[in-house]
């Protein structure tokens, strides 16, 4: 079954055009990351789906049913917002069952939920304080719990872990894949951080100036970006971009005076952009797959050590290149050094559509 | 601490006036309970008399009919602005087109003085010339609105007038109040499915409780110490029922020679003031060191 459809969605403020056509189709029960850079229209698109904003053009339909004129309690969906949101002057119970209150559900059943869902979130000790005295962590949780408590067919979350530190925010992030495997409602899920959508996402939508970029799975989206956009975008350190040219069975980088050998039969000799992960820049002694490593040199501009691995920023056929070795290989800057080089996951993109190709 | 030479301009602009103005405040309010405690007459001198103006005055019909009638206008004119003023605010959030022209206009009154405001109500409430007069002209010949000249309404009028010039002030605030509820509750109310009664009631309102008291005791010091809006619309009449307390102690100080007992007047006036802005200026003294704390 369809959660959500969303259909040539135009949004316009104004004169500025914030949405230009955007269309997604999502299954019931995946976790779809939204993710892009500030200002792409993330907020606005799932506040188009919430109904609190209306669309300047284009359909809506969730759960198959269309609903671009119903209200958005009517809409059997349920938000969790990046400020939360709670409403400072309810208890955290109270906080959770407003929305019961609002459509009459009987005391009993409330307490029941409400009894449900803390115990799902480990909240039972909060229920009798007001927002202002949680912590961050626990005001994340409670806005969750108002919106589990719903049980409605699509959870739309707006940036929930952005107000949170680093260590939490990497805590919540796996309770709430969690719960996500453990409830099973669709999700659609907004954040500009793009490792949260790596680890969270059964699918991911890449947006960029109002229109969805690509649409695909984690690893789609990593190994094979649809443009020079999400490849550029996904990945920390992001992904190497050169010019290049490729002719028979080589593409020859920057100022041609290294070349790769590269599958890319039927391509003629033409001017491409190569895209390269820095994880497939490494050092001489690592093997990727079972075919002997291309090993190439290069000049050594910087290097970064974080611990877990070195990030190296050298210098290839006049073009800079970000690469990640292990953190016992002893690199001195400004000298040259060899590199090993995972050929398997080489894009090529047009440069003029700057697409896959 | 080094004294600047060349900010020396910018401290005797603001010190001087400031220093001066509290000096003369200071001094008046402690020159004047002393006074409340002589015999002084016409002139501010006499004999020490403790508290005998007091019982004096607290014995007068006089101010017993201008306190009950402060407990009314003030209890009249605090709620009803208040109300009257949210009611605006509350209409003019909708993000209405011509907001800046209707939030003029609400606010222009304010600009007015008490008297201004008094002289022209006292015209619109005349039975003989104002809005009686007019619906009378209009052919309701049996249309009744006399209150002016009514012994027993007559403070509502000046409840009324009171609401008409500081309903403006208070909407203000309170648009304030309501344009700075974070739009993401609104948002999260909007899907829990809040009509816009529970939205206002139960998220929104309570969010302006800080603003609600300092709008009330904004309205209940100018309530405690109005004394134009009277002299201009009633002038404390017909007879004496619409006295305030402030016209009292102009009553006994320059109608009829009684400084020291005026000057009791005025003291009970400043205790009455005091009782309302001490707990408030504690509430919000507590309230900043609980957010210095938290
Ligand atoms: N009410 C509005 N009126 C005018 N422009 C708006 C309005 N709301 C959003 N915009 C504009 O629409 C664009 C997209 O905003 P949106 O909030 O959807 O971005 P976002 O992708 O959520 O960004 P962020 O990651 O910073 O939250 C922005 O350029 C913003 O300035
Ligand atoms: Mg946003």
């Amino acid at each position: 079954m369809s959660a959500l459809m969303i259909r040539d969605l135009h949004k316009r403020f104004g004169s500025v055009d914030v949405l230009k056509g955007v269309n997604l189709d999502i299954e019931s029960g995946e976790f779809i990351v939204l993710v892009g850079p500030s200002g792409c229209g993330k907020s606005t698109l799932l506040n188009i789906v919430a109904g609190l904003e209306k669309p300047s053009g284009g359909t809506i339909e969730i759960g198959g049913r269309m609903v671009n004129d119903v209200a958005p309690s009517d809409r059997d969906i349920a938000m969790v917002f990046q400020s939360y949101a709670l409403y400072p002057s309810m208890t955290v119970r109270q906080n959770i069952t407003f929305g019961m209150e609002c459509r009459n559900v009987p005391r009993a059943a409330r307490d029941k939920a409400v009894e449900h869902v803390s115990k799902l979130l480990q909240i039972e000790p909060l229920l009798n304080r007001k927002p202002s005295q949680l912590s961050g962590g626990q005001r994340q949780r409670v806005a969750m719990g108002r919106a589990l408590v719903r049980d409605p067919l699509l959870f739309l979350f707006d940036e929930p872990l952005s107000n949170l530190d680093a260590k939490l925010r990497v805590e919540m992030r796996a309770e709430i894949k969690q719960l996500h495997a453990r409830i099973g409602t669709t999700i659609v899920y907004v954040t500009h951080d793009q490792v949260e959508a790596m680890t969270m996402a059964t699918r991911i939508a890449v947006m960029h100036h109002g229109e969805v970029q690509q649409f695909a799975d984690p690893e789609t989206i990593y190994n094979r970006p649809a443009n020079l956009f999400v490849a550029r975008f996904m990945g920390a350190p992001p992904m190497n971009t050169l010019p290049a040219r490729v002719d028979g069975g080589r593409v020859m980088l920057g100022d041609g005076s290294v070349a790769l050998p590269i599958d890319a039969v039927g391509l003629g000799a033409r001017d491409v952009v190569l895209g390269i992960r820095p994880e497939c820049i490494a050092e001489p002694g690592r093997r990727f797959g079972d075919a002997a490593p291309l090993i190439i040199k290069a000049r050594v501009e910087m290097i970064e050590p974080t611990g877990a691995e070195t990030i190296v920023t050298l210098r290839l056929a006049g073009e800079k290149m970000i690469g990640r070795v292990a953190p016992d290989v002893r690199l001195a800057v400004g000298a040259e050094a060899e590199f090993a080089i995972d050929v398997r996951k080489l894009c090529l993109f047009d440069p003029k559509t700057e697409r896959l190709i | 601490m080094k004294l600047n030479l060349r900010r020396l301009p910018e401290y005797l602009v603001i010190w001087v006036p400031l220093l001066l103005a509290a000096g003369q405040i200071v001094t008046f309010a402690l020159w004047t309970t002393w006074i409340s405690f002589t015999s002084a007459t016409l002139m501010p001198s006499g004999d020490w008399v403790g508290l005998k103006n007091y019982t004096n005055v607290l014995a007068t019909r006089n101010w017993k009919i201008a306190f009950d009638n402060l407990l009314i206008f003030g209890f009249g004119f605090v709620v009803l602005t208040a109300l009257t003023g949210l009611f605006l605010a509350i209409l003019l959030d909708q993000r209405i087109r011509g907001e800046n022209v209707l939030r003029s206009i609400f606010l222009y009154p304010l600009a007015l003085s008490f008297v201004v405001t008094g002289t022209a109500w006292s015209w619109l409430l005349n039975p003989g010339m104002g809005v009686q007069k007019l619906v009378n002209d209009l052919g309701w010949t049996g249309f009744r609105f006399d209150w002016l000249v009514d012994r027993d309404m007559a403070i509502w009028t000046i409840v009324i007038a009171g609401i008409w010039q500081s309903s403006g002030f208070a909407m203000a605030l309170f648009l304030a109040g309501l344009r700075s509820v974070e739009p993401d509750l609104v948002k999260a109310a909007q899907i829990d499915g809040a009509g816009p009664f529970r939205l206002y009631t139960r998220v929104i309102l309570p969010s302006l409780w800080p603003i609600v008291i300092a709008v009330m005791v904004i309205l209940i010091q100018t309530a405690i110490r109005t004394f134009d809006l009277v002299r201009a619309l009633t002038g404390g009449g017909p007879g004496i029922a619409t006295q305030l307390p402030a016209l009292v102690v102009y009553d006994f100080m320059f109608q009829r020679g009684q400084l020291g007992r005026g000057s009791a007047a005025a003291v009970l006036m400043l205790l009455t003031l005091a009782a309302v802005l001490l707990p408030y200026g504690i509430w919000k003294y507590v309230q900043r060191r609980r957010a210095a704390n938290a």
